[in-house]
């Protein structure tokens, strides 16, 4: 094979090239999710610790407990507690490995990268949700509790549970926008909501803390059809914790000099 | 078609590229030169809309580079050859842009063999690549597209001369179709037999630019003689500005039929002489690049 094999047609050639469509370019963030070494593992640890989840709901506590909505709460919370490091790493692994610098020259726009990939993060997380769905429906047939209600599962909590899985891998993504290096942006994501529960802890400091900490204003959603001041107080923790950082962040992309 | 239409922009305080206008035609090979921190890569991410100047234009096929529908299919880029992550295999980093690009996947084989990664190397991660390995690899992307313009910062860096060779042939051929070429370096020699039209770069600023023999006329004379002091003196004489050449001999500016009369008249036995060609170019890039450092 030759060098001209890959030679140019005529420089007038007029190439009729259309633009990516978002479908395409979600395709590719997704692909890129999988696709590395880091990318793998952290997916792989995701599925392990949600069959272990799920099967450790199914053995310890009474047999009451072993039904399809208590097992699925259990599978669903190794994608709640890890998404955000994989949504960190979607956008972080490109600064980091400066494929920035392929990612940009091939999508100038840089508002359709980041659509692209917040298109990628919501759908990988809610296919993880089915997937701790249907584990957790495997693990309760073979648990069989024989009880009444083993197979409920009240369809608003499922959509509750879909939204803050989707919502915690979106809080990555904009934790790791806005501040576009991994480590630091891993580590802070566990390191502020600790210490921030921590503050709420201390009593005076309760009452804000029930509208502005994830880990008290999400519990609601997991455990039954929440009511409006529930909502209200998941609407002032997004602002917080997803809506802050994501300004942040896309105020970053836009201006920042990439490579 | 390249066009810079006197760009400037300015990083940190400091002016990075100054007002700096260029054009690369269809078909050409153009060699954008000058020592390292000169402002050759600011000047191509503004080329490749990875940075947008103060002011100027920034022209690639007529229009700004983010003006392209899909970029990849019409201008090859290659910024740094390091800039691939590191635990994605080589064929795999192909694959990606590909789907991007929408670009039949079949052509990835084929353009690792023209680059000259074999498949136990194309399976490897990144991170196992040497420098050359990751430049082979950044051409074979910048290619993908099956582009009709070509912008390479500091390709040659890592290749080893085989591959050095290998570059230039291909490079030659996608020119010789009508391809436009624009590469970098801050070595001299690694454009020179390369390159049909040198841009030469200094503290963000063009110093020079034009055709290798354009920027060589007027480039003056070497000449060697085993009696140096005699020839310098025969020179001096004859009043023609003389310097030490690197090796050894003098770089004079003037015609090599005037340096012969002027060591005819002094009665020195020459050794060489002739026009001072790569070596005077060298010098030119040298005297061009580092005129305020010294």
């Amino acid at each position: 094979m030759t060098a001209s094999t890959y030679a140019v047609e005529a420089p007038s050639a007029v190439h009729q090239e259309r633009r990516p469509s978002l479908a395409r370019l979600a395709r590719v963030e997704l692909r890129k999710m999988v696709d590395t070494r880091a990318g793998f593992w952290v997916q792989l640890g995701v599925l392990v610790l949600t069959v272990t989840f799920a099967i450790v709901a199914a053995i310890i506590g009474s047999t009451e407990d072993h039904r399809l909505q208590g097992i699925f709460v259990a599978a669903v919370w190794p994608a709640y507690a890890l998404l955000p490091v994989v949504g960190i790493l979607l956008v972080t692994s490109e600064w980091s490995q400066r494929t920035t610098l392929i990612t940009f020259a091939l999508v100038p726009r840089r508002s359709r990268v980041i659509v692209a990939k917040l298109a990628a993060g919501v759908l990988f997380a809610s296919a993880s949700v089915v997937v701790a769905l249907g584990i957790a429906a495997l693990v309760t047939a073979v648990a069989a509790p024989g009880i009444p209600g083993t197979w409920s599962l009240s369809g608003i909590v499922f959509g509750q549970l879909l939204l803050i899985v989707v919502v915690a891998m979106v809080m990555g993504l904009a934790f790791g926008a806005a501040i576009l290096s991994s480590a630091p942006a891993i580590v802070l994501s566990f390191v502020l909501p600790l210490g921030w529960s921590a503050l709420g802890s201390i009593r005076a400091l309760e009452g804000l803390a029930r509208w502005l900490d994830s880990s008290k204003s999400f519990a609601p959603l997991a455990d039954h059809v929440a009511n409006p001041t529930e909502w209200a107080r998941v609407g002032t923790t997004l602002a917080l914790w997803l809506l802050v950082p994501a300004a942040i962040g896309l105020w970053r992309i836009a201006r920042s000099e990439v490579g | 078609m390249i066009e810079t239409q006197n760009i400037t922009k300015r990083l940190g305080g400091r002016t990075v590229v100054d007002d700096v206008s260029f054009l690369v035609e269809p078909g050409t090979i153009t060699g954008f030169l000058g020592p390292n921190g000169a402002g050759k890569t600011t000047t191509l991410r503004m080329l490749t809309g990875l940075s947008a100047p103060d002011s100027g234009r920034a022209l690639i096929l007529g229009g700004p580079y983010r003006e392209l529908p899909n970029p990849g299919r019409r201008v090859g880029v290659l910024l740094d050859a390091s800039a691939q992550h590191d635990g994605r295999r080589g064929h795999e980093a192909l694959m990606v842009s590909a789907q991007l690009m929408g670009v039949d996947q079949s052509r990835i084989d084929g353009l690792l063999d023209l680059v000259g990664l074999d498949r136990s190397a194309a399976r490897k991660r990144v991170r196992a690549y040497s420098l050359g390995m990751r430049q082979r690899l950044g051409i074979a992307h910048a290619l993908l597209g099956d582009p009709e313009v070509l912008i390479l910062d500091e390709p040659a860096n890592g290749l080893d001369p085989p591959g050095m060779r290998w570059m230039r042939e291909l490079l030659r051929d996608f020119a010789e179709t009508g391809g436009t070429v624009l590469l970098s370096s801050h070595l001299l020699h690694e454009v020179e037999a390369l390159a049909d039209r040198l841009v030469i770069i200094d503290h963000g600023r063009v110093v020079a630019q034009g055709t290798r023999a354009e920027l060589l006329a007027g480039s003056g004379t070497l000449v060697r003689a085993d009696d140096e002091a005699a020839l310098r003196a025969a020179l001096d004489a004859a009043n023609l500005t003389a310097r030490p050449s690197e090796g050894a001999g003098f770089l004079v500016d003037a015609e090599p039929t005037e340096v012969g009369r002027a060591a005819l008249a002094g009665g020195v036995v020459l050794n060489h002489l002739g026009p001072s060609d790569g070596s005077g170019l060298e010098q030119l890039f040298f005297d061009l690049t580092s005129k305020e450092a010294a």
